[in-house]
């Protein structure tokens, strides 16, 4: 059974309060962060209000949202009302929102209690989180390793057991790639299954929040609340929300499974890992065969020139004018724009507006953004052609095990090849959870499933029934 | 395709990003590093393909003509650096 | 101007669209207001928010389309164009490139009663920007400005010309036929005052007989008819003295100045060129069906040609007169409606036109404020056509209608100015007049013809011009003929 639940049933039962819970989360959780770096803003204060407004409600008898009470983080590029978010920016270092993305409006509804904003790359533009431009996140498995990014502070938050779930985004794998890292689970759902209204903008055609939790019930709990159309965002697709979790027991006997083997070029150690995991789906009754996706080589450069190009153009508005910060020694606004944009941008994210300016501008658009797309669109047609014969696609979610703090960050094409294995399923916009699927060297070692548009019903239902065999989402990292 | 030193200064203008001397020489190699990264792409002949910019089959997302509640002025000016007012205040446009 | 040269002039012209709310946001468009005040996070352009498209600048952009005859293609979309300037919250505009709403249309013109076509060749929706007020006298005085956005994201249509147009009075031409168009269709105001219509001019000249096109200037900020014309006039005739002094026009942005009268380069570190289009990634292409451009193209009211044609074939009205009553959407719905109840288009036009626009102009009103219903306006005609009053009386009235929008039959009633038609009461009246005359009376019986219009006269003010006065001259004549 999943934590959600659990937690649900102790407060109707009045075994514990939400304010107890709360406080003993927040005091856990403000030793283990001193250690992780996974926050950027704790709300102590607010959360204590809000869990005892849950309690004040429990006592007078009134029904309460299955969230109730439950503590989470939220990426800090994700807009909370009245909470500072940043996007790991120095250029938005006090910037308070004034209004709350969709989707936190949507676990606020439900009753959960936010412990605060998580640690990322900055503008979600990273692998690693040691991009973020206040401080680094440790990988709670080993804290001298990465714990992935962008999302690594709501991976590693929910790893080390500090919320019970969180919400990170993914715009080439953000969420799967650390969830991989810190062994649990993350799904970048569907292009269009959750609003991106709020999500501050990193690559708009590529971007979606999703869930991050210990295990898969729990992740899927949480996307059946977040998912849905939402008015506000014209990409949203008009669906009603999911309902993974009246499905998630399904046999999955007979289930067909590709293997695309361009996704499994990585460290050994990572493969085999994968390859018993395999094995373990064909015991389990499922038929497991090798299948090709021809262009895989074609999506990084497709995917570094679509990002980038977007990102240049949605970070064009933090110019100091509005909000965020400005620099104030200049006396002509151009300057002023210039000098504030050099000054509190950090390195990576200079880097690709950059590229992505050059990318768009006259004479070079056909051969850069335009090729891009018409890559895309080959991309697309390997998985439509995959998903005739496949109902999941299964894969490595990166091709190395969490690798050192400082390791890759020096060199930013051997960074971007890690993200080799996710990236394509945000071009082509289909769904993929992470899930712990083994450990090698003491450190986990995540698994991508992947499906055909709006089949998340089907991958949490996958996911599940693998996690009830095995017991790496039980395991409990010690940080040290 | 090669970026030159005066590319570098004009897709930084174009961007609004007042680099210095140190860091144009460094863009100059890093940009240079990726775009050859992404020279990969010419190896695909794509004249017969359509380019995807929406991955959804998704078209008409329209809203009705009718008017919502606007900001107080106070949350508009919430972040501002500065203002005069209720403008946000900029320094002078040469 | 130098007659070797001939002037090549294309317009684009910007029409705020008449909608309730912004393109992308539920903020009212209504003009004024105090400074960002009517803003929301979306036209704010604040970290996270989506755009959502407005129906009605859709609708609005179909109607336009088909109003200046172009093509409205089934598939269009939305792209950004990427620049920097404090007047934008996003720093790109939401706008169209290259799939825009309709191409291919025309215009027909008239100057000097020739008829020119100006091909139009596109119009596509964008976002309008915000304002900035400037703390000195001009933009380059000043040591800072402050910014009021709640003019970003009012809808705009951006109508651009073919280089058709040779002259400033064409180009004048061009603007007005647009502005009626337009507000025919009821798609915008058109308050140039307000700006919810401006032009941009795209100016150059060449040597007469001369194929290739000479550069063009863009001059912007054209608020007023006024300004258009005389931006235009100043820069062929600075373009024509830098090439007589043997220069070259450099392809620039200008900026009118009303004050000085001139037009000025805007070159400044801020007008880098390249705006970087590509396609809107938060807004999913519109697809517009036969089925819904056709319910548009059913709905379209009697455009301003139509409308005229009709006045002078059906109404057998000059020319002149059509020309008066479709000049204004307004005027020429009066028309119609009075038409429905008075059959003598003539009369409409002259009452109209004459005694009814002077007394307007006259207190400061014009039509479309006056509180004259067209009923009360169609009464008044019947009273004349039953000769009920005469036309002396209808002057009398008619300022009475316009002050306090009371109906012609109670002024009438009230004021005791029914015509007397009684050939009895004015048999009595003429009496009197005869006796009182008898000069006159006997002028006109050695054969001064033209001393009956005296008596005439004396009778219509003893009956204190109530008098019909058909009825008195014929009266007369047979009573002095006797």
């Amino acid at each position: 059974m999943g934590k959600i639940k659990d937690i649900h049933n102790q407060l109707l039962n009045k075994e514990i309060s939400a304010v107890e819970l709360i406080k003993e989360y927040l005091a856990n959780l403000k030793v283990s962060e001193n250690k992780l770096g996974t926050y950027l803003a704790i709300t102590e204060e607010k959360a204590i209000a809000d869990a005892l407004a849950i309690d004040k409600k429990i006592s007078n008898g009134e029904s309460i949202g299955l969230l109730a009470g439950i503590p989470m983080g939220i990426k800090d590029n994700i807009s909370t009302k009245g909470i500072i978010t940043t996007c790991g920016s120095k250029i938005l270092e006090n910037y308070k929102p004034v209004y709350n993305a969709t989707v936190v409006n949507k676990l606020y509804h439900e009753g959960g209690i936010i412990l605060g904003k998580c640690n990322m790359d900055e503008f979600a533009m990273g692998s690693s989180s040691e991009n973020s431009a206040y401080k680094l996140v440790r990988n709670p498995w080993d804290i001298d390793r990465v714990p992935g990014g962008s999302s690594g502070g709501s991976a590693a938050t929910v790893g080390a057991e500090e919320v019970v779930f969180s919400l990170g985004s993914d715009t080439g794998g953000s969420i799967r790639q650390p969830a991989g890292f810190c062994g649990v689970a993350g799904m970048k759902p569907t292009y269009g299954r959750v609003s991106r209204y709020g999500l501050i903008a990193y690559a708009s055609s590529l971007d979606q929040i999703g869930p991050i939790a210990k295990n898969v019930e729990d992740c899927a709990i949480v996307h059946d609340i977040i998912s849905g159309y939402d008015k506000m965002d014209s990409t949203s697709a008009n669906m009603p929300s999911t309902k993974s979790l009246d499905n998630i027991n399904r046999d999955i006997k007979g289930l067909r499974i590709g293997v695309p083997k361009e996704y499994f070029g990585g460290d050994e150690k990572v493969l085999k890992t994968l390859k018993k995991a395999l094995a373990k789906f064909e015991e389990m009754g499922a038929i497991v065969e090798e299948t090709s996706l021809p262009h895989t080589e074609y999506a990084l450069p497709a995917y570094y020139i679509i990002a980038s190009a977007e990102a240049s153009s949605n970070l064009a508005r933090f110019d100091g004018v509005r909000y965020g910060a400005r620099d104030f020694d200049q006396n002509d606004v151009t300057d002023m724009m210039s000098v504030t944009r050099d000054k509190f941008f950090g390195k990576e994210v200079k880097k690709r507006i950059m590229i992505g300016t050059y990318a768009l501008s006259a004479g070079y658009y056909d051969a850069y953004y335009l090729k891009a797309l018409k890559v895309r669109t080959l991309l697309k047609r390997d998985f439509d052609e995959a998903f005739k014969k496949y109902d999941v696609l299964i894969t490595p979610v990166a091709p190395t095990l969490p690798f050192k703090i400082g390791e890759n960050i020096k060199d930013s094409i051997t960074m971007y090849l890690g993200d080799i294995c996710t990236v394509t399923i945000n071009l082509v916009g289909i769904p993929g959870i992470a899930i712990p699927c083994g450990f090698a060297d003491g450190l986990p070692v995540g698994m991508q499933i992947l499906g055909k548009p709006f089949s998340e019903e089907l991958l949490f239902n996958v996911a599940h029934r693998f996690e009830q065999n095995n017991d790496f989402h039980l395991r409990k990292p010690e940080v040290k | 395709m090669s970026i030159t030193k005066k590319d570098i200064i004009h897709v930084a203008d174009l961007a609004r990003l007042g680099l210095n001397d140190e860091e144009t020489i460094k863009y100059e190699k890093e940009l240079n590093d990726v775009l050859n990264f992404m020279e990969k792409l010419n190896e695909l002949n794509t004249d017969d393909v359509e380019p995807t910019s929406h991955v959804l089959d998704i078209h008409n997302v329209f809203r009705s003509d009718v008017v919502e509640d606007s900001l107080d002025v106070e949350d508009v000016l919430a972040n501002a650096p500065d203002r005069d007012e209720d403008y946000f205040k900029v320094p002078s446009i040469l | 101007m130098n007659n070797k040269y001939e002037v090549v002039i294309g317009l684009e012209v910007h029409v705020e669209l008449k909608t309730a709310t912004k393109i992308f946001c539920g903020c009212k468009t209504t003009f004024g207001g105090d400074p960002n005040t009517h803003v929301c996070p979306i036209c704010l352009g604040l970290p996270g928010v989506l755009p959502v498209v407005n129906e009605k600048v859709v609708e609005y952009g179909v109607r336009t389309g088909l109003a200046i005859n172009a093509k409205v293609p089934n598939y269009s979309k939305f792209d950004r164009k990427n620049y920097y300037y404090p007047d934008l919250t996003k720093n790109f505009q939401t706008s169209q490139f290259d799939l825009p709403i309709c191409e291919n249309g025309y215009l027909d013109i008239e100057v000097d009663g020739v008829v020119k076509r100006i091909g139009i060749t596109r119009a596509h929706m964008e976002e309008d920007a915000g304002k900035l007020v400037h703390s000195g006298k001009t933009i380059s005085s000043s040591n800072s400005s402050n910014v009021d956005y709640n003019r970003v994201g009012v809808p705009l249509l951006e109508i651009v010309s073919e280089p058709d147009i040779r002259s400033s009075e064409e180009a004048k031409a061009y603007v007005e036929a647009l502005k009626m168009i337009l507000t025919y269709i009821d798609v915008s105001d058109c308050k140039m005052e307000e700006g919810s219509i401006r032009a941009d001019a795209n100016v150059s000249i060449r040597l007469i007989g001369a194929k290739e096109f000479g550069t063009r200037t863009e001059t912007k900020n054209l608020n007023s008819l006024k300004a258009l014309q005389k931006a235009i006039e100043y820069e062929v005739e600075r373009q024509t003295e830098v090439i007589e002094d043997g220069g070259v026009i450099e392809q620039e942005t200008r900026t009118w100045d009303d004050e000085q009268g001139i037009t000025l380069s805007m070159r400044s570190k801020a007008d880098a060129h390249d705006y970087r289009y590509f396609p809107e990634p938060d807004l999913p292409p519109i697809i517009l069906t036969d089925e819904y451009i056709d319910n548009i193209r059913r709905l379209l009211p009697e455009l301003p040609e139509a409308r005229k044609k009709r006045l002078i074939e059906m109404d057998s009205l000059s020319v002149y007169d059509a020309n008066l009553v479709i000049a204004e959407k307004f005027l020429a719905d009066f028309y119609d409606e009075v038409r429905k109840s008075i059959d003598d288009p003539k009369l409409i036009v002259n009452y109209l036109m004459g005694d009814y626009y002077r007394e307007l102009v006259a207190v400061g009103l014009d039509f479309s404020s006056s509180p004259v219903s067209t009923k009360d306006f169609s009464e008044l005609l019947k009273l004349l056509q039953e000769k009920t009053i005469s036309g002396k009386i209808a002057k009398e009235i008619i300022p009475l209608m316009v002050k306090d929008g009371k109906s012609p039959k109670v002024i009438v009633e009230e004021k005791g100015l029914v015509q007397i038609s009684d050939t009895g009461a004015i048999e009595a009246i003429i009496a009197e007049v005869v006796a009182a005359n008898p000069k006159a009376v006997d002028d006109y019986k050695n054969g001064k013809g033209n001393s009956i219009g005296f008596l005439v006269g004396q009778v219509m003010k003893a009956s204190k011009g109530k008098a019909n006065p058909g009825i008195v001259n014929e009266l007369l004549k047979s009573v002095l003929d006797k």
